[in-house]
């Protein structure tokens, strides 16, 4: 059944696609400065959030710096695999949903910074100025919206691999989403506003990044499913 | 395993259709594309801060994002194997 779903999307977007290429984090000094640092200042206490969420996880048992460093390599590998979409443009997963399943979404916050700092420095890719803006969208709005899916979905009972699908899905869009509405407010169009402005940028991803988002899913739910498998073996995480 | 198999294929599959769809398209990654909209909306915008350090060009960006890739697969590999080591203890 849920393969049938899975399967059923996936026709679904490859129907609907269209051609226009996909953006990704806010590239350096692309924001205007105040709102560059009025994302760096919210985003702040999230990133001391989750390293208190990380010493306590580790506190408790020090096994779970291995656990860590697999949800931290998962979204490093994810980050960096840009993947065709249907729109005939390419544009990459975010990788936070397996983490935020584990430790908590303040603990993406921190393992997504680092992301975001690595390709920042050395590949020109997001910058430093919009580093608080892009940590925001990626590192703290997407992996708090998943967790509301995946406590959610949890509640009613749904098996962890098929949950992993559904919270990878929300934590890509939601990120992509936010993107294009930190890009309206800082660029409201003359003549329809932030409103008009947040469809356009919406308009450049929303389709490509859909795409990406079920590949995201499958890949995290195969991680799940992997680690569900090894439960007992697994010493400082269960699925929160 | 065989249902991770299957979402692994699935995955890929969703990666591979599009290259097939477009034929004429290079998929490229266009971040561009977002700073054209900018400078549609707002004519006179001007970044006022430039990477510190941009690679030279394909061939070393795509060094470093595979490095990035190799890095993170190691540490996943390294994790697997722990795991699995200690789930086959735990079991006999």
């Amino acid at each position: 059944m849920n393969k049938l779903i899975i399967l059923l999307l996936a026709v679904f977007f490859w129907l609907n696609s269209y051609t226009e290429p996909a953006a990704m984090h806010i590239m350096e000094g692309f924001l205007p400065i105040g709102w560059a640092v009025f994302w760096w200042i919210v985003t702040i206490p999230f990133f001391l959030w989750g390293l208190k969420t990380l010493k306590k996880a580790v506190d408790e048992n020090p096994e779970a710096k291995l656990m860590i460093g697999f949800a931290g390599a998962f979204a490093f590998v994810l980050s960096a695999l840009k993947i065709p979409s249907v729109t005939g443009s390419s544009s990459h997963p975010v990788g936070t949903a397996l983490g935020t399943m584990m430790f908590g979404p303040a603990a993406m916050t921190v393992l997504g910074m680092i992301v975001l700092l690595f390709q920042a420095l050395l590949l020109a890719h997001g910058g430093i100025t919009t580093l608080g803006a892009n940590a925001f969208s990626m590192a703290v709005a997407g992996p708090f919206a998943a967790y509301a899916v995946y406590r959610m979905l949890k509640k009613a009972g749904m098996k962890a691999g098929t949950n992993a699908f559904f919270t990878a899905f929300v934590a890509n869009i939601v990120t992509y989403t936010v993107t294009s509405l930190q890009l309206a407010l800082a660029f409201p169009s003359e003549t329809g506003g932030v409103y008009a402005s947040f469809l356009e940028f919406a308009g450049i991803f929303a389709v490509t990044q859909v795409s990406l988002a079920v590949c995201e899913g499958l890949l995290t739910a195969a991680a799940v499913n992997w680690l569900e498998k090894h439960r007992t073996s697994l010493k400082g995480v269960h699925f929160s | 395993m065989k249902k991770n198999i299957t979402l692994f294929l699935l995955a890929a599959a969703i990666a591979i259709i599009p290259l097939f769809m477009w034929q004429d398209s290079e998929f490229g990654g266009a971040d561009g594309l977002a700073e054209e909209k900018i400078t549609a909306i707002q004519t006179d915008y001007k970044p006022w801060a430039t990477p510190i350090f941009e690679p030279p060009g394909g061939e070393t960006e795509s060094l470093l994002f595979s490095l990035q890739a190799a890095i993170g697969a190691g540490v996943i590999g390294y994790v697997i194997g722990t795991i699995r080591t200690r789930s086959k203890r735990e079991k006999s």
